[in-house]
């Protein structure tokens, strides 16, 4: 089964405290090690929400406005493609996640 | 005659409870297909409701409900491109006497009570894929429309199948977190039946029944773990005072109130029996506490010679596993009768941002106040519970003191 895992949690903070690099380096040991065993396929760490850009079509004029579709406090902050039996062993993966922020995990369409 | 149409009902709802969950669970595991298998499965149950009351119950229910379920898949996927192939899968099975060899029932209630379905969900797919009620039993006992609760069981068996919702027993690593999850269930319907005693009775299902019966059957499966018995414990408990909850007018009588002499003292005997059993495993939990205390409650001759310093006892541990505010209400109840009202009052008084909003929160108050002789607080308190509570039963009782 293939899922993404949503990783909320916008801006991780300054990379100069030390905590927070401490925190990338458990997330790039976590993703490596998933990805070696083949559980994660793809994904990405995103730039801030706040550089986003929406792009929609109003009576064919095409709109585009600064910031995310949806004003929400919680944005996404990165994704991943998981490739595991099934959910179970999707939200073992997820509850490993090290930052302990949440993890929305969605089937994805196999066409 | 009406006693014999519902003697037969009777019999029916025990068939189907004995039954169904085992056809439901052979045929997942036969189609690999969790929707297809359920929906077969409740189609046969409706056909068994068509047929049974007219002819009787057949000798060999198991095999009748399977035959009429192969019937309805013939309907069902005569459109079907793998249809052959399918009905195939059905035809060869030996499942005559479905899953007397391995219970599967286990992996079904399992994934009924999975966490990553809408609790509403749980309980609605629960009653119809293990214990064979019917979508309108269903609808009639939350009363609430078929096609809320037909639509609640279309999406949830829809994530089953679409994000992969594994239908199996947890690894061991996840089983008591998942097993948690079940016992919430099923206490649910637990205190929806039970609470709902008061209300129009006659066509609503006795949930509380059917919440005990799965209680029974997770700990036939799943002997060893103590929680589980001691869900069934405290139901077994509940049920045996359940008579004396009411009186004859349908008033509810509060436990100190309540003719002890309605009891069923043989049941609150078993009861006690297995609360032992579960406390020997040296595991304690919630429910094996929470049925401590109701056995110390049961087991009391009197209101007055119920033995506090135990029961406050208990509660100190409950609290210490779960130091949730309603936890922590009733705990103070229990302390009242050790220390007296006012030390009562000041540790619910602790309580008031978080339970504000709960209605024997405010009915508890209302009682300490009233024994600390200041009416006027009580009478407030008492108004407040009242605009909390819907239940008709537990209205009537606060109504009774406000007005």
């Amino acid at each position: 089964m293939k899922y993404v895992m949503f990783l909320v949690g916008d801006e991780m903070g300054d990379m100069s405290d030390p905590a927070v690099a401490q925190m990338y380096g458990a997330v790039g040991q976590w993703w490596g090690e998933h990805t070696q065993a083949g559980h994660i396929v793809g994904g990405h760490q995103l730039q801030p929400a706040r550089t986003a850009t929406t792009v929609h079509r109003d009576h064919g004029k095409t709109v585009v406005t600064d910031g995310p579709y949806m004003e929400a406090k919680e944005a996404i902050g990165g994704y991943g493609i998981l490739e595991v039996p099934d959910l179970d062993a999707a939200i073992a993966l997820a509850a490993t996640w090290p930052p302990g922020t949440k993890v929305e995990i969605r089937p994805i369409i196999e066409m | 005659m009406e006693t014999s149409r519902s003697a037969t009902d009777a019999a029916i709802a025990q068939v189907f409870r004995e039954e169904a969950g085992r056809l439901t669970a052979s045929l997942v595991r036969l189609l690999g297909d969790f929707d297809q298998a359920e929906d077969l499965v409740q189609d046969a149950l409706l056909a068994a409701l068509d047929h049974w009351p007219r002819e009787g119950i057949p000798a060999r229910p198991a095999a009748w409900l399977l035959t009429a379920a192969r019937h309805k898949a013939v309907d069902r996927w005569r459109r079907e491109a793998r249809y052959w192939q399918k009905l195939a899968l059905l035809e060869s099975s030996p499942l005559a006497d479905a899953g007397r060899e391995v219970d599967d029932r286990l992996r079904l209630i399992f994934t009924c009570c999975h966490p990553a379905l809408a609790r509403e969900a749980q309980l609605a797919l629960t009653l119809r894929a293990v214990v064979g009620l019917t979508t309108a039993e269903i609808a009639r006992a939350f009363l609430t429309s078929e096609a809320t609760i037909a639509q609640r069981i279309v999406r949830a068996k829809r994530k089953i199948v679409v994000a992969a919702i594994p239908y199996r027993v947890p690894a061991d690593a996840d089983l008591h977190a998942r097993l948690d999850d079940v016992l919430t269930v099923l206490y649910l319907l637990f205190n929806e039946g039970y609470l709902a005693t008061g209300g129009e009775t006659g066509v609503r299902r006795d949930l509380a029944a059917d919440a005990a019966w799965l209680a029974g059957l997770l700990v036939r499966l799943l002997p060893g773990e103590p929680e589980a018995l001691g869900l069934l414990a405290l139901m077994q408990l509940h049920q045996a005072r359940a008579a004396a909850r009411f009186d004859a007018a349908g008033n509810l009588v509060l436990l100190c109130d309540q003719d002890r002499g309605r009891w069923d003292q043989a049941a609150i005997k078993a009861a006690g029996r297995l609360v032992v059993a579960a406390l020997q495993q040296r595991r304690p939990g919630p429910y094996q506490i929470q049925a401590a205390i109701a056995a110390c409650h049961a087991e009391a001759p009197t209101w007055a010679a119920t033995d506090w310093p135990q029961i406050c006892l208990l509660y100190g541990q409950l609290v210490r596993l779960d130091p949730s505010p309603v936890v922590r209400l009733n705990c103070a109840i229990a302390w009242r009768y050790l220390a007296g009202p006012a030390a009562a009052l000041a540790v619910i008084d602790t309580l008031a941002a978080d339970l504000a909003r709960y209605h024997l929160y405010h009915a508890t108050r209302a009682d300490l106040l009233r024994a600390l002789d200041r009416p006027d607080e009580a009478r407030a308190a008492d108004v407040q519970a009242l605009a909390l509570t819907t239940n008709p039963a537990e209205r009537a009782l606060l109504a009774a003191r406000v007005f």
